[in-house]
């Protein structure tokens, strides 16, 4: 994602002082909080008009999430895309007139200079990683509420677009240059910096923009980028416009995105829902909300989350899901999940292994999934089902070992079911009795929550198999005992009361014993087993080599690109190919 | 299921009575070790009473109970040592922290296959046995072989145990797989080379349980060290039983060269065709067998340099013989020592890193315990005023693992072209017909108080009987 070409020339404190990183280690920096409010805004300006709302960025220089570098010209850390992270959600859930969302720049002749180097340089690569995969799940939810008759985009570039401000901008449905005869888009992460564009660039200049590999491999590798007529040419953008003309173009390419928007737009005069912080406590145990529960092991490097089914009957028409807003069930749960696994990614680096355990009443999960089916083509649900299923595919490129441990008390049924059949394996107690566990299938769990490949999770595991996915299809709302679940492929291992100690024990004891990077690269290979999509080209082609190239002494050594940048020392390559 | 009085089934100190997960388990595993009993077990003895040993408790008078007992009724039981009060691990990585009451899950599958591997042969050596009872030398001799079987079996009980109570559902699947695999069976063999070999006669009984039950009492030697608790307090145990196996061995083979030295004697002669001509096993013999089993069995210490090895006493897994009897740091980290190589023909000594040469410091401890029998045996000889002396082959001799698999070398360690191997071979090892002529000494001697021709009876009988006591009755 990096790449701040324009402030290749701006002075820059030196690269000292505290490296960003997370809190791995409990007091020795501030955790990341994912949630902040359009009050806390430091970097962007919303501003809605009939169904456009326009996000507006303005990082401000001395408003970095942590210390040592200013973020000039509009580049971005960590907490620039928090904040652009809760913008789009509450244009989601609180404005349903907007129906296309507007990103440009609001400093003199800048849109985006990308991330800062600075930044890049400063932190640790643990760091590097968890900002890379959260800004491009932002990016991606740009594409996935576009496809889902959400919101649409448009990239209205008003100055120089480099780097991570390009590929924000590529993420967008329409991509509008101002013609100015200087403004140029860009991606020189390979000439100033030594690394790979990190949130898609490359990828979606193939995949999506369809630019001829020539001219991209031209493109990549050229400081300036392209600007003008030639962008347009050779398909980097979509559209020019005069300076004076700009805001005016802006806004007629902005009104044909929204035509193309199933979402209620200004004439409906449909009521938003306000999103009120997420509550949470944190304390020695854990982090602990309403709906998810997350207990912390630190010998055993284990958080355990446990998902909570509604402990009230849910509402099941629109009156009632609107009046309970915020606090309708998946809607809430679908929020503190996502700051859970948010939190958890940035600030417990080192608990390696998670765990799902859920509790509570089956049928009233089932009960919500069954009005989230019906009623999905209404905005508010059809964002909550997006929020839900954004939150969900976080899981799968989540760079921890995903376990389910479905036992007595458990509640796997529909949504909560999607947390079992994310996971890298599933435990499921099987006992005679009465105390036997079930999971239960819902129609949530065929289509509303595809993965990043656009398969269900379902047809992830059976390799969309049509007889295997159609068995599975055919017990939905069955409870299903562990032997049954077992024979449907639905569960890893089903063990009885005289194994399941031992079994779990030695499973997460073994885990964390193994090399984490191992783990890693496994489970990402295994989670990703067949069907490639951009998506899956982004994370996992793209930041794989780029994770790499962040870990070599040509990038980040004494005399690496990412090091020496900005010193006007010159980078040292060892020129070996490898 | 009614109450069963696990006590009185199955004898145990690990409070068999109180754990349902455990009886559970044993229910379903325990039939099917009977079954292989009485298929794979010692031939044509089930309706037997044998004059027995049973353990019942670890304590002095607990475990040497004797009594009539027809084999398939025995009572193999479930001991362990007493719990050495906040007993540490004594070296490797973990040194001086608690020693572990479970199994850590990132030890899992090592222990694992430590415990299956030494459990493998146990059962093993019982199916090697199996015909033995069909030529016994005499009842005295086949009471002991019966009591090395059923506690071979009960060595299998202690290690299934292990497996199934702390290894969950893998552990439970690998005792299983103790009862499937078969000593010889080309489709299922036993997991190390040896206990796939024929124990065809009792001269090759004796040899094996003095040289093979030997490296066991190594093995569980190093096992007794370990940080897994269980595992160190279970084979503690089972050394006390192992001691009387190497006792059948030095004893067996001491008696035999009693035999052949009366022979010499009454005949004034060391010539073997003469000795022979008189049912008696000549020395040269003797030494074949010797050097046959020694090397066989010096194998089974494994690779002279071992990854696994390494790991395992890092680990905290498997330590050396007397871990406590060694002056140095238990962690071994800068250590070396000197294995033995070929460069140019020739075999020379090559410092490795101690952690790499484990298995090489266990069997160079086997190899020091074991020529004391040997000086034993030596004595007789002496005694009867002959000059010939049995003697342990060179370490590199007839190996076939590690470094010095395949080199040819002379009992005495010199270097042989092939040529020079094949011719030797014959002198040095048991020739097929050395082995006709053992069989064909092995007769059924089944009266109280008679011994074979080949064998002197011993000085005393087992359990303080006499010598002709009837220590097993056909019904």
């Amino acid at each position: 994602m990096p790449a701040t070409l324009a402030s290749r020339s701006a002075a820059q404190p030196a690269p000292s002082q505290t490296p960003p990183d997370g809190c791995a280690t409990p007091g020795s920096a501030v955790p990341v909080d994912y949630r902040t409010d359009p009050t806390r805004y430091r970097h962007w300006r919303i501003a809605v008009d009939g169904p456009v709302a326009t996000l507006t960025l303005a990082v401000a220089e001395d408003g970095g999430i942590r210390s040592g570098y200013a973020l000039k010209l509009n580049s971005y850390d960590l907490g620039v895309d928090i904040e652009l992270h809760d913008a789009i959600n509450r244009l989601r859930f609180e404005h349903p007139e907007v129906q296309c969302v507007v990103l440009t720049g609001g400093l003199e002749r800048v849109f985006c200079s990308g991330a800062n180097i600075f930044m890049l340089g400063l932190s640790t690569h643990p760091w590097k990683v968890n900002f890379c995969k959260f800004t491009n799940e932002t990016r991606n939810g740009f594409e996935d509420s576009s496809r889902n008759g959400s919101l649409k985009f448009l990239a209205a570039i008003n100055g120089a677009c480099a780097g991570g401000g390009y590929e924000e901008a590529l993420a967008c449905d329409r991509i509008l240059l101002v013609d100015d005869r200087s403004s140029a888009v860009s991606l020189p992460e390979v000439s100033l910096l030594g690394v790979l564009p990190g949130t898609g660039g490359l990828t979606r200049v193939t995949d999506k923009r369809h630019v001829r590999h020539d001219r991209a491999d031209l493109f990549a590798t050229s400081v300036e980028g392209v600007r003008g007529q030639r962008a347009m040419d050779w398909g980097f953008v979509d559209a020019l416009a005069k300076p004076a003309q700009f805001a005016e173009k802006a806004r007629e390419m902005a009104l044909e995105l929204a035509a193309q928007s199933r979402r209620p737009g200004p004439a409906a005069k449909a009521t938003g829902v306000k999103l009120p912080e997420v509550e949470r406590t944190i304390d020695t145990a854990g982090v602990h909300y309403a709906t998810v529960d997350v207990q912390i092991d630190r010998v055993g490097r284990v958080a355990t989350l446990t998902a909570r089914a509604p402990e009230h009957d849910v509402p099941t028409d629109i009156a009632g899901i609107e009046v309970a807003g915020a606090q309708w069930w998946p809607l809430k749960f679908a929020r503190e999940l996502d700051d859970a696994i948010l939190h958890l990614r940035t600030n417990e680096l080192e608990i390696g292994t998670w765990v799902f355990r859920t509790t509570g009443d089956a049928a009233r999960v089932l009960a919500a999934d069954a009005s989230l089916v019906v009623h999905r083509e209404h905005w508010l649900v059809r964002e909550t089902i997006g929020l839900l299923r954004r939150t969900l595919a976080r899981l799968d490129v989540t760079s921890r070992s995903l376990f389910a441990f479905i036992d007595s008390g458990s509640c796997f049924a529909g949504t909560l079911a999607e947390l079992a059949l994310a996971a890298d394996r599933s435990y499921m107690l099987d006992v005679p009795d009465g105390a036997a566990p079930c999971l239960t299938l819902s129609e949530a769990n065929f289509g509303l929550y595809p993965m990043i490949t656009d398969q269900s999770r379902v047809a992830r595991r059976f390799y969309d198999d049509a007889a295997a996915i159609g068995a599975v299809r055919a017990v939905v709302g069955a409870p299903l005992p562990a032997e049954q679940a077992e024979a449907l492929g639905l569960v890893t291992l089903a063990l009885d009361d005289i194994d399941w100690d031992d079994e779990i024990r030695f499973a997460l004891e073994e885990r964390a014993a193994f090399s984490p990077d191992a783990l890693t690269g496994m489970e990402a290979n295994l989670r990703f087993n067949g069907v490639e999509t951009l998506w899956t080209r982004v994370f996992g082609r793209l930041t794989a080599w780029q994770n790499w190239i962040f870990n070599r002494p040509n990038a980040v050594g004494a005399h690496g690109a990412l090091k020496v940048y900005g010193t006007g020392v010159k980078a040292e390559f060892d020129f070996r190919r490898v | 299921m009614s109450e069963i009085d696990y006590s009185q089934k199955i004898p145990n100190n690990v409070n068999l009575n109180g754990d349902r997960t455990l009886q559970r388990a044993l229910e379903r595993w325990q039939p099917n070790f009977l079954g292989w009993w009485g298929e794979m077990g010692p031939a044509d003895s089930a309706r037997n009473d044998v004059y027995l040993r049973t353990a019942i408790s670890v304590d002095p008078q607990g475990w040497a109970n004797f009594g009539y007992v027809k084999m398939p009724d025995y009572r193999w039981g479930i001991f362990m040592n007493p719990a050495q009060e906040g007993r540490t691990a004594q070296f490797g990585e973990s040194k001086g922290q608690p020693a572990w009451q479970e199994v850590p899950g990132e030890h899992r599958a090592n222990l694992r296959r430590i415990i299956v591997t030494q459990g493998d042969t146990e059962p093993a050596s019982v199916e090697q046995q199996r015909h033995l009872g069909l030529t016994a030398p005499s009842l005295y001799d086949l009471r002991n072989l019966f009591q090395v079987n059923v506690e071979e079996g009960r060595h299998l009980w202690a290690m299934a145990y292990l497996l199934h109570r702390y290894f969950g559902r893998d552990g439970r699947e690998e005792a299983e797989a103790l009862l499937q695999r078969h000593s010889g069976d080309v489709d299922n063999p036993r997991i190390l080379g040896a206990f796939n070999e024929q124990t065809p006669d009792w001269l090759a009984f004796f040899m094996f349980t003095y040289f093979t039950d030997r490296d066991g009492k190594f093995q569980l030697s190093a096992l007794a060290e370990s940080a897994f608790d269980p595992l160190s307090r279970t084979t503690k145990f089972m050394l006390t039983e192992e001691a009387h196996h190497m006792f059948v061995g030095e004893s067996g083979v001491q008696r035999i060269v009693q035999r052949t030295c009366d022979v010499m004697r009454e005949l004034k002669t060391d010539d073997p065709a003469q000795v022979r001509a008189a049912g008696a096993i000549d020395l040269p013999t003797l030494q074949r067998y010797l050097n046959f089993h020694y090397s066989v069995t010096i194998d089974l210490f494994g690779a002279d340099q071992s990854s696994n090895a390494a790991t395992f006493y890092s680990a905290g897994l498997k330590g050396r013989y007397e871990e406590d009897k060694r002056d140095d740091d238990h962690v071994l980290m800068d250590r070396s020592y000197k294995v033995l190589e070929v460069v140019d023909g020739a075999l020379v000594e090559k410092e490795v890193p101690m952690l790499n040469a484990l298995n090489e410091v266990l069997r160079d401890d086997f190899i020091a315990d074991s020529v004391k029998g040997v000086s034993r045996w030596n004595r007789i000889i002496e005694k009867a005023g002959f000059d010939f002396r049995l003697v342990v082959p060179h370490k590199a001799f007839n190996r076939q693992i590690g470094a010095l698999a395949g080199v040819h070398l002379s009992p005495d360690g010199r270097p042989l072209t092939d040529a020079e191997w094949a011719q030797g071979a014959g002198r040095w090892l048991p020739t097929a017909e050395d082995r006709a002529f053992v069989a064909s000494l092995m007769g059924r001697v089944v009266e109280p108080g008679k011994f074979a021709g080949w064998i002197a009876p011993p000085r005393i009988g087992i359990d303080r009987k006499p010598v002709d006591f009837e220590y097993v009755r056909f019904n």
